[in-house]
């Protein structure tokens, strides 16, 4: 067992593999990501697509470029970073707060679960326009935006994981001197992190979805508003090199996420 | 004084959804300081009930439970317990599951780290003092359970089926280690199994309970005459006669169990 491990840990070190297996992978793997960049740069330029409609990649490319150098890529995902920080980070803790106390303290479930769940399937963009009412047009209502349509699926996601902790484990736990306090703290958050961790991610997702979104509404700053901004001015090339750009944003934010989260987790196997 | 005594205890599950379930009806027993008891009876017939119950963890509603003459109300590190699914904090490894009760004790900390040493040796699990529990065979989990709550030194143990997933051999062993600990600090004892010749080994006394709902059907004396150890008195005529009255019991109830099902 321990010896296949070790096997296994090797391989994917790369150490066992000979390095041009190893780059054949990498060129398979990525074959279909340049597969869609040729076709984007070679149909526009042949006329398969108008430009108006797709400019071709080096265009963007050149595009991307110049908002960097510029610095209105910089000071705008500042504010999206920003953004999506102060509201999914705000979500997660009031998020994990409610729904383990929902699952661990009766009353709490009995008054806010019937709300939660009817809430649930409501479009989360549609809170925008009454975030923007509250807060005005600034980074307030963004903010406010991302942290309700990122609320409930981390509510309940903890609720689910609280509920799910083995009553076992938490008798232990009380059997061994801890005080029911504690025992919140020390069985069912970390026993509920699994399934807490699972929502958040769906979360991180959602908050890109609305910092879009409620940027496209509110305007002034971040990677939304210059999408809009750009396409609304007919610049396309660059208008791409922002959805590029968000595009890539969330897809590391992902990834980083999804290697905390393997980290936090170890003990699972 | 770690006396136990159980009068006419009764307890109903009551889930959520779905009929109540009577799960144990009228269970009297009383268990003395320092005896060891063994708890067999037919898979279902309430012996974990009675376990949580004594364990303060699930409230007694008719009938009545004390301790040391003190009726039980809620959980106290007196009363150590090994589940019957272990329940290891599977975020926590060997050390850190063992390490716990400890520290809910203010013990400091390099006394502690001496006491979780010391049992992880016990135990025969040097080596995997970092191993996570889902790294860990299903004997290696239990012998982690017994550990964490042997730990904390409490006067009564309460074990439910703590052998149940070890090979014949670590089991022997276990039975030995059980015994030296009980003959280095003399701990009251309920015991579940259901194994009848390991009931006969280790307990002063072995309780049979009835099929569901569970009562105490007859309480056999297992404090054995002779002086033999291990592999011998297994061979001894008391031992084995033992042996079989209470299997004879244990297969009717068995069969009882059964037919209910039918
Ligand atoms: N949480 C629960 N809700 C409803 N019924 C329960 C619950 N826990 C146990 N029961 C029922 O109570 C009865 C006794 O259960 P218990 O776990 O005490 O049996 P047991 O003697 O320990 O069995 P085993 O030897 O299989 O471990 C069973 O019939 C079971 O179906
Ligand atoms: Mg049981």
């Amino acid at each position: 067992m321990s010896r296949t491990l070790t096997l296994e840990t090797a391989a994917r070190r790369g150490s066992l593999i000979p390095l041009s297996t190893r780059l054949a992978r990498a060129l398979i793997r990525g074959l279909p990501l340049i597969l869609v960049a040729a076709g984007w740069q070679i149909a526009p330029s042949v006329g398969l697509i108008s430009p108006e409609a797709l400019p071709p990649l080096s265009a963007v490319a050149t595009a991307w470029w110049g908002l960097l150098m510029d610095g209105s890529l910089a000071s705008n995902g500042v504010s999206s970073l920003w953004e999506v920080t102060a509201g999914l980070g705000l979500s997660i803790v009031v998020g994990i707060g409610a729904g383990v106390l929902m699952a661990w303290y009766a009353p709490v479930d009995a008054i806010v679960s019937p709300l939660m769940k009817s809430l649930y399937p409501m479009p989360k963009s549609a809170l925008i326009p009454v975030m923007i009412l509250w807060f005005g047009l600034g980074a307030g209502s963004k903010i406010a935006s991302i942290f309700a349509g990122c609320l409930l699926p981390v509510v309940l996601s903890s609720y689910n994981g609280a509920r799910g902790v083995d009553q076992s484990l938490v008798w232990s736990a009380m059997g061994l001197g801890a005080s029911r306090r504690r025992v919140l703290w020390e069985v069912v958050i970390p026993g509920a992190l699994p399934e807490i961790m699972a929502g958040i991610r769906n979360a991180l997702a959602i908050s890109f979805i609305l910092m879009v979104a409620a940027e496209f509404l509110v305007g002034q700053n971040g990677l939304g508003y210059l999408i809009s901004f750009l396409g609304d001015g007919g610049v396309y090339d660059a208008m791409f090199a922002g959805v590029l750009t968000v595009a890539a944003f969330g897809f590391f934010a992902d990834r980083v996420y999804l290697l905390l989260m393997q980290r936090m987790l170890r003990w699972r196997e | 004084m770690a006396g136990i005594s159980f009068s006419e205890v009764r307890h109903t599950y009551r889930p959520p959804r779905g009929k109540p379930v009577l799960a144990l009806e009228s269970v009297s027993l009383d268990v003395q300081d320092r005896e060891f008891v063994a708890l067999l009876g037919p898979s279902g017939c309430g012996k974990s009930t009675l376990l949580y119950l004594l364990g303060g963890f699930i409230p007694v509603e008719s009938g009545a439970i004390t301790v040391g003459g003190k009726p039980v109300n809620g959980p106290g590190r007196e009363r150590g317990i090994v589940f019957q699914n272990f329940a290891l904090f599977p975020w926590k490894t060997v050390r850190q599951n063992i390490l716990y009760g400890l520290e809910k004790q203010g013990m400091a900390k390099v006394e502690r780290e001496k006491r979780t040493q010391d049992l992880v040796e016990l135990v025969h699990l040097k080596g995997f003092e970092d191993s996570y529990p889902s790294q860990l065979s299903g004997g290696m989990k239990q012998r982690v359970a017994i550990a964490r709550t042997l730990a904390v030194e409490p006067e009564i143990l309460l074990m439910d089926e703590p052998f149940g997933a070890l090979d014949a051999q670590t089991r022997a062993l276990m039975h030995e280690e059980l015994l030296a600990i009980m003959r280095r600090a003399p701990k009251t004892v309920v015991f579940v199994t259901h194994d009848v010749r390991e009931a006969v080994y280790l307990a002063d006394r072995v309780a049979v309970m009835s099929a569901r709902p569970g009562r105490i059907k007859e309480i056999v004396d297992t404090k054995l005459k002779s002086n033999a150890r291990g592999e011998e008195l297994l061979q001894t005529r008391e031992f084995n006669d033992r042996v079989d009255h209470l299997w004879k019991l244990v297969r009717d109830e068995a069969i009882r169990a059964q037919g209910a099902h039918e």
